[in-house]
């Protein structure tokens, strides 16, 4: 295996307020440039999962460890493990109203630098566009405040090119396909390939319902997460496996969901 | 890039303008009001025999009118009242040139960095220091065409029918209390005359500086924009802190004629040991554009809700608000539009940011008369609680006697979420930068419609209140 990025190990956390979405011991681990994927039914533990690994203060890890590039972060603050090289995808965007986008991206490079230091609007400006023409996005997006009236798929795409701004060594990406009609999953999945080209190196693990957001981005692992635990781990052949026979194999009773789109 | 040099610039700390001056005045009134200290007032001012009477008429409906209960808490400021010095002579003389501005008030307006702008950004400038307008001075090119803007008193002295014609008419002193006790005991402000079809490409300010501790400021400012003429004036008002608290009451009457414009902008930033209740309106005329900007970021307790009588067919006011109300601060603004006229248009935005135990209160008025056909008016207030303890009420009037008008209300009020911080936070922003973006987004409509250096100081402002905010 290459360089390990990310190394779960027996991570307990439970939601601050309620005990749904809990996490029973995960173990996982990710190497520099794979592109993991980790599927499981609505209520299995996956976006608790993401959004632990990003430090959301709503939820509490309660053990285990979680190590990025060596460093335990569980006691770290989100914007910590940001300036580390986490990425979050989010799925369920927020909207910040009055902000633009070419403002909050400058905002989240600029509090990358050391104090007393000053972005070079010139060069922000060369990198948003060329992140910008990589995505085939339309200049003018940028001038628009941040996924205030987006539709869903403007909100993804708005997340790959902060992602393309920011340049993380993990992205974690939490379920980037819901609410994607096919047209829009595409251009989505498309980005994410783009930027995998020009960063050959960043890690991702992509977080699913289903397996159609994996014929376009293609994993070397594939997880099955049920009750909080991975009770499968293999290639992509495993998705192909859910595909067929749904979660059921690994819940007992449960049937799948049916496909969106 | 050149925001945030500019921001270095300023040089902004937490209140920048927390410093006293040594100065000794040439006259010191006693403390409290009584008539004998509106007599020394008129005297000291030289005034005709029928604007003392008109202060003491003044004198009379204040002490007549009850104080009022139903805006922030006045339950304590005639004691305030009786201690403060309503009337305090810097010097003698108005100055024209800085060079014959006594050093250390003069320093005191290099510190705010009135003189610079002058120089870079005015037309004209105005600097008033206790109870006088210590400086005042225009550029030659609009002198020669006939820009009137002088101290308040040189404006009775030397342009004695315009002013007789004008002063009072827009806000008589029975209007409320606080016009009442400024009309008796007024003191500096400005004389604005623009004529017909001249239009200022820059503009004229007027600073406001209260050095003394226990010091009323009654500032009183006189504007006429005569027919097709177009104009922009700001004021900013500053005050040391003192663990006493202090009173600023004072009075704006604007007209503007038919098709003129007109923006009148505020940056009141007084310190928080200040009482500030303030009176401004304007009436406009047919076919004339009147806009408030009215920023109130200092302060322990503002009451000012500018006003717009649209008296002309197709006159339109647009009132623009911007409160920030910290901790232990109540900020009681909003604004007033009365359609008179058929055809009138009116707008008011109003934004207000509540942080610690700071309170924010809209308080608006939109009123529509019979007769006033085709009348339109929109209001749009919206509030943003940074804090568990912080609060923001609104209380919006509307009176409509017209069938065909159409007025429009709508009100937000929302809450820095959990979400967006995290949010921000998940892209490498602290704490405090992703409160600020919030907090700079959601000024940003009023924002950007001020002077530069004012969005930049506003925005630096902003970013400093937030630190420490969260937790």
């Amino acid at each position: 295996m290459s360089d390990t990025i990310l190394k779960i190990s027996n991570l307990q956390a439970e939601v601050a307020e309620g005990e749904l979405e809990i996490l029973n011991g995960v173990d996982l681990e990710l190497g520099k440039g794979e592109i993991h994927a980790i599927m499981g039914p609505n209520g299995s533990g996956k976006s608790t999962l993401a959004k632990v690994l990003a430090g959301h203060p709503g939820y509490e890890a309660t053990g285990g460890s979680v190590e990025f590039n060596g460093e335990d972060i569980l006691e770290l603050e989100p914007d910590e493990r940001s300036q580390a090289g986490m990425f979050l995808a989010f799925q369920y965007p927020v909207e910040i109203p009055g902000v633009s986008i070419a403002n909050f991206l400058r905002t989240a490079q600029q509090a990358r630098l050391e104090e007393g230091e000053e972005i070079d609007l010139f060069d922000f400006t060369d990198e948003l566009t060329e992140a910008m023409d990589l995505l085939e996005m339309d200049p003018a997006f940028a001038e628009r405040p941040v996924n205030d009236g987006f539709s869903g798929g403007e909100k993804k795409r708005n997340e790959i090119l902060q992602m393309a701004m920011l340049k993380p060594t993990l992205a974690v990406m939490d379920e980037t396909d819901s609410g994607l009609d096919i047209d829009a999953l595409q251009i989505v999945a498309n980005g994410v390939n783009k930027l995998r080209e020009r960063d050959p190196d960043m890690t991702i693990l992509l977080i699913t319902h289903y397996q159609r957001l994996l014929n376009y981005i293609k994993p070397d692992h594939v997880h099955v997460m049920v009750k909080g635990k991975i009770v499968k781990s293999g290639g992509p052949e495993v998705a192909l496996q859910l595909e067929e026979g749904g979660y059921k194999e690994y819940q007992g009773h449960e049937a799948p969901e049916p496909v969106e789109a | 890039m050149p925001e945030n040099e500019l921001v270095e610039g300023l040089g902004l700390d937490e209140y920048k303008y927390d410093f006293e001056t040594e100065h000794k005045p040439v006259f010191r009134a006693e403390p409290g009001l009584n008539e004998r200290v509106v007599r020394q007032i008129s005297e000291h001012k030289g005034e005709p025999e029928w604007m003392l009477n008109f202060r003491l008429k003044a004198l009379e409906i204040y002490e007549s009118k009850p104080m009022p209960d139903w805006g922030g808490d006045l339950s304590t400021l005639q004691e305030t009242l009786d201690e403060i010095y309503f009337y305090v002579r810097p010097q003698d003389k108005m100055e024209h040139s800085w060079d014959d501005v006594p050093d250390n008030i003069k320093d005191t307006f290099e510190k705010l960095g009135i003189p610079e702008a002058e120089q870079k950004i005015l037309a004209g400038v105005g600097a008033q220091y206790e109870s006088e307008m210590v400086y005042h001075s225009l550029r030659k090119e609009w002198e020669d065409k006939g820009v009137i803007f002088d101290s308040i008193e040189d404006g009775l002295k030397n342009h004695p029918e315009l002013f007789k014609e004008y002063f009072g008419t827009v806000v008589p002193s029975a209007d409320n209390k606080f016009s009442a006790m400024n009309s008796a005991v007024w003191s500096g402000g400005s004389f604005v005359y623009i004529p017909k079809d001249v239009h200022l490409d820059t503009p004229l300010q007027a600073y406001f500086r209260v050095n003394q501790e226990r010091m009323g400021q009654f500032e009183r400012t006189l504007i006429i924009v005569d027919e097709g003429a177009n104009a922009h004036y700001i004021e900013g008002c500053t005050a040391p802190v003192y663990s006493t608290d202090s009173f600023h009451s004072g009075v704006i009457e604007i007209i503007v004629k038919k098709n003129a414009r007109f923006r009148y902008t505020t940056i009141q930033n007084w310190s928080n040991n200040m009482y500030n209740l303030v009176t401004q309106r304007a009436i406009v005329h047919e076919g004339a554009h009147m806009e408030w900007l009215d920023g109130n970021l200092g302060s322990k307790l503002t009451m000012k809700y500018p006003s717009c009588f649209l008296v002309g067919e197709g006159a339109h006011g647009d009132i623009l608000s911007i409160a920030y109300a910290g901790d232990g601060q109540h900020q009681d603004t909003g604004g007033k539009v009365v359609h008179a006229a058929p055809h009138t248009t009116s707008s008011i935005v109003s934004k207000s940011i509540s942080k610690g135990t700071g309170r924010s209160s809209y308080r608006g008025l939109a009123k529509v008369y019979d007769g006033a056909t085709g009348a339109k008016s929109n209001v749009e207030c919206d509030a943003l609680l940074i804090n568990e303890t912080s609060r923001t009420d609104t209380f919006p009037y509307i009176e409509v006697g017209e069938k065909t008008a159409n007025i429009g209300h709508e009100a937000t009020v929302s809450k820095v979420g959990d979400e967006q911080l995290f949010y921000l936070m998940s892209r490498g922003m602290s704490e405090e930068e992703a409160m600020a973006l919030i907090v700079r987004g959601f000024i940003e409509p009023i924002a950007k419609e001020l002077p530069l250096e004012y969005a930049v100081e506003l925005n630096r402002l902003i970013e400093l209140e937030m630190e420490g905010s969260v937790g």
